[in-house]
């Protein structure tokens, strides 16, 4: 008989223990985040990213290895994009009578989003990966990480700046809108959706299911609009 | 379910074929979404199959971010060297992005 180390070290190997602790540490952070009553801090992104990336570094198992049973879930981020169509149509409607003032809003807020981050991370000597990354944070996950993997920017760093923009403008947004005196169900719901994607989407929910629609069709066009129009900026600017 | 999965996977191929084809610089799943949303104006009402599968997926679609989140475990040098870069940098951007978004669109369809 093999003794048990090994047999653990075996265990610790193959692609498959990774894939299983993923959906495990995601399952885990589900019920936390519904323990937090749905605080924009307890994202079962950044829950279940903690567990593992401590369970890998206990375990002296790296990302490589790790990532060999986790591609299969990676995989999915692609055909998961090509179905965000589904809620942008079904939002769709929400568009028509101020379509113009809608799309200038997405417009401007991503682009406001983008160049003030990009441009304070360059001026406070950001690395050249930091700033890449900083130039997608602002949209949706599968996207943001199509971007990058489009560019060739770090995919982690991405996701982690992605996910605290989320977390950030959730807590933020309102607070602040309330104080300018523009904290209507569409501007707040809009401006979470097109700065903070779906962290943001979630808020604007807990708010009115009218704020939350705006969000979802918020982070759909700015998604939309950063994909299409930052490689051809970037192509551009060299 | 097929058949939604096969929907899926083939607007990819065709955003994936169509932005190699014209060399544009959008990711080809961005292009595959830009054309499934197209066939859904035409002829969304006929397709309550996929409209059903997608939404039912999207549900859990945080567990697809997972994977690459992990990355950050190889960049926690990068981390402490930049991090009050980009604590700045993301309140920042963070803030005027919300403002100057709600200010564009504030007073569209009687928001009140």
């Amino acid at each position: 008989m093999t003794d048990p180390l090994s047999v653990l070290e075996h265990v610790a190997r193959l692609p498959l223990t990774w894939l299983l602790a993923t959906l495990a540490a995601y399952r885990f952070a589900l019920g936390i985040q519904r323990r937090a009553g749905f605080h924009p801090l307890a994202h079962p992104v950044a829950v279940a990213t903690g567990v593992l990336v401590a369970i890998l570094m206990a375990a002296g198992v790296d990302y490589p290895t790790y990532f060999e049973g986790a591609q299969l879930i990676h995989f999915l981020l692609g055909p998961a994009t090509v179905a965000l169509a589904v809620p942008l149509y079904q939002q769709f409607s929400l568009i028509r009578r101020s379509w113009l003032r809608l799309l200038c809003g997405a417009l401007l807020g991503s682009a406001a989003a983008i160049a003030t981050a990009v441009g304070l991370a360059a001026l406070l000597g950001a690395s050249e990966a930091t700033i890449l990354a900083m130039a997608t944070k602002s949209v949706t996950m599968p996207i943001a990480l199509a971007l990058t993997e489009r560019m060739g920017g770090l995919a982690s760093l991405t996701s982690a700046l992605v996910m605290l923009t989320g977390v950030l403008g959730a807590m933020i947004a309102q607070p602040m809108l309330v104080r300018l005196g523009i904290a209507g169900p569409v501007a707040s719901g809009f401006s979470l959706g097109v700065v903070s994607h779906g962290i943001g989407t979630a808020r604007a929910l807990q708010s009115s299911p009218r704020t939350g629609a705006f969000a979802g069709l918020g982070m759909g066009l700015a998604g939309l609009l950063t994909a299409v129009l930052l490689p051809i900026v970037m192509v551009l600017a060299g | 379910m097929i058949e939604s999965v096969m929907k899926l996977l083939l607007f990819q191929v065709l955003g994936e074929a169509l932005a190699f084809g014209l060399a544009v610089p959008i990711p080809g799943p961005v292009v595959g979404m830009i054309l499934l949303f197209l066939y859904l104006l035409a002829r969304g009402s006929h397709e309550d199959g996929l409209l059903g599968f997608s939404s039912q997926s999207l549900r859990h679609l945080s567990l697809l971010f997972i994977p690459a989140a992990v990355g950050i475990m190889a960049q926690l040098d990068l981390l402490s060297r930049e991090w009050l870069a980009i604590c700045l940098a993301l309140l920042a951007s963070t803030s005027i992005g919300i403002v100057v978004t709600a200010y564009v669109v504030r007073g569209a369809q009687h928001d009140d």
